[in-house]
């Protein structure tokens, strides 16, 4: 077990996002979260990583291999950040910042978290490039993120999240942004590192067919809370809960395999 | 797909289009000019700015072309060497309130909270007086002298700078890009420094550089109430209070007058253009309109 969520809770301002939640990560798995808009899959990820908006308040318990996460002193938190656990979000135009060139993004936190050299930071960044297959990686890391494609960027934004040997990788809607070709690349991808790695991944999405195609277990979530968790095949065949029914019988041809 | 219109490229590619207005051309002409001045005044000014022993109040010839006035010292020279004084001491004046403005308003509009609430009721309290009276009020407490004059001027214009940073950054803030990269594990000062200042920066510069003509109008102003330069020093301000003393030799008050209004003028005309460089909608209007 890589990292386990117990009972997480999250008020903001008076209102319960999170009701408790409770999620478990295992390496080299890939763990799809799924629920409607506003059921708090974001949040969850979020709270992880202790970044929620001021005035939230969280309790229950985040643990990453027995380490609690949600009481850890700032600093500590900043080396979990990035070093342990990282994330990839929805949409790579707003994710990478748009002044600084890929290889600069890709090496920064490397040298800061692992202390390496800068010349061997660079060697590693051509090497993660290569990784989620940029094509010509040496020639990428001096470019800047508007000058590739919402396919391409998305696989640098994980590039940059893996580039730290992460143990636990939370994707954030990584391919809603992007068309369907491209999504079942950056899938494939993702399962990829994931077996290759052994990396725990938090797949979030709101695409039961995005889902399908690449989790081991799947939870849905509703109104903050987890109402199903199982393997894929049985709560995709079988749901156990009525809302889980809903929303399979809700998408578009109603079949999922 | 969105692209940030001030980021990397847009600057080069933009600003020759908007600098090739006839007011851009202007604004650097005379703003070039004031420098080399500034910077050749001792080569080129024809008299001692200090000596006096030139006749009193002779009008504008060839001999004085701005006339000398009541002690006998000639105009163009003491024009020249103002612009040793004034200019430098506008461009520290507002590269300073930039700095502590642009710091203060950035942390404000980045940690939130108790440290916004602090700073930007600050920058409130000095918006609620009036700028020259509250500079007035500044220079006179500590005593007439050019450097109070400019810690006077800089009470009253770093709030401006707060407020607009503020601004900026908390709409730079809310962006994926930096929450991505305080999810890598870097510090909150690295974030801010590395991934939301130099978002902000361009409207930042366009807002310093309209700034300097009104430090200069606000510094000359106090110098010209008695509260900045010191009589023998060659400064715009003094020099026209001087001047109205002696209003029937018009020339010793029009030309530093004139040298005031061309460098605020011509900074005026260079933030514009900047902003208009910086800012994609009025870029495309004049590509328009140039068409």
């Amino acid at each position: 077990m890589t990292l386990a969520i117990t009972d997480l809770k999250v008020t903001i301002g008076g209102k319960d996002v999170l009701r408790g939640v409770d999620l478990t990560l295992e390496a080299g798995r890939v763990h799809g979260l799924a629920g409607e808009s506003g059921s708090g899959k974001t949040m969850t990820g979020l709270a992880v990583l202790g970044l929620l908006p001021h005035g939230s308040r969280v309790t229950g318990s985040v643990a990453l291999e027995g380490r609690e996460l949600l009481t850890l002193p700032a600093k500590e938190l900043n080396e979990v950040r990035g070093g342990q656990v990282a994330m990839v979000f929805q949409d790579p135009a707003t994710s990478l910042h748009p002044m600084l060139t890929v290889g600069r993004q890709l090496t920064e936190h490397m040298r800061h978290h692992l202390r390496v050299g800068k010349a061997e930071a660079r060697e590693r960044a051509v090497e993660l490039l290569r990784k989620v297959r940029i094509p010509g990686p040496e020639e990428a890391c001096r470019r800047y993120p508007h000058q590739f494609s919402g396919g391409m960027r998305q696989r640098i934004a994980i590039a940059v999240a893996l580039a730290c040997s992460p143990k636990v990788l939370i994707a954030d809607e990584p391919t809603t942004a992007l068309d369907v070709t491209v999504q079942a690349g950056v899938l494939r991808l993702l399962r990829g590192l994931c077996d290759e790695l052994g990396l725990a991944v938090l797949l979030v999405t709101h695409d039961l067919g995005v889902m399908s195609a690449v989790a081991d277990e799947v939870s849905v979530m509703k109104d903050g809370l987890v109402v199903e968790t199982g393997p894929r095949s049985r709560v995709l065949r079988e749901p156990d809960h009525p809302y889980t029914r809903t929303l399979l019988a809700s998408l578009p041809d109603a079949e999922v395999s | 797909m969105r692209r940030d219109p001030l980021a990397r490229k847009g600057l080069p590619a933009r600003l020759p289009q908007a600098w090739r207005q006839p007011l851009a051309v202007s604004g650097v002409v005379i703003a070039a000019a004031w420098l080399v001045i500034a910077v050749a005044a001792p080569w080129l000014a024809p008299h001692d700015p200090l000596a006096q022993d030139l006749p009193r109040l002779a009008p504008p010839g060839p001999e004085h072309w701005f006339g000398t006035d009541q002690l006998g010292r000639d105009v163009l020279s003491r024009v020249m060497h103002g612009a040793r004084v004034s200019i430098p001491l506008t461009m520290a004046l507002v590269a300073m309130s930039l700095l502590i403005g642009g710091l203060l308003g950035a942390c404000a509009g980045y940690f939130g909270r108790w440290v916004d609430e602090t700073i930007m009721r600050l920058a409130d309290l000095v918006f609620a007086f009036p700028t020259v009276i509250l500079a007035m009020v500044v220079a006179a407490a500590l005593g007439a002298s050019l450097t109070n004059a400019v810690l006077a001027v800089l009470v009253v214009a770093w709030p401006a700078y707060a407020r607009v940073t503020r601004g900026l950054v908390l709409g730079v803030r809310e962006r994926e890009f930096v929450l991505s990269g305080r999810l890598l594990g870097f510090s909150a000062w690295r974030s801010l420094r590395v991934d939301v200042l130099p978002n902000v920066t361009g409207p930042i510069l366009v807002l310093a550089t309209l700034d300097i003509g009104t430090a200069l109008l606000l510094l000359s102003g106090l110098s010209f109430l008695g509260l900045g330069a010191k009589p023998p020093s060659p400064e715009w301000g003094a020099m026209v209070s001087s001047g109205v003393e002696v209003f029937d030799s018009w020339w010793v008050a029009t030309f530093p007058g004139l040298a005031i209004l061309t460098v605020v003028l011509a900074f005026n005309f260079l933030g514009d253009t900047l902003r208009d460089a910086l800012d994609p909608r009025t870029a495309r209007a004049i590509k328009e309109r140039a068409l």
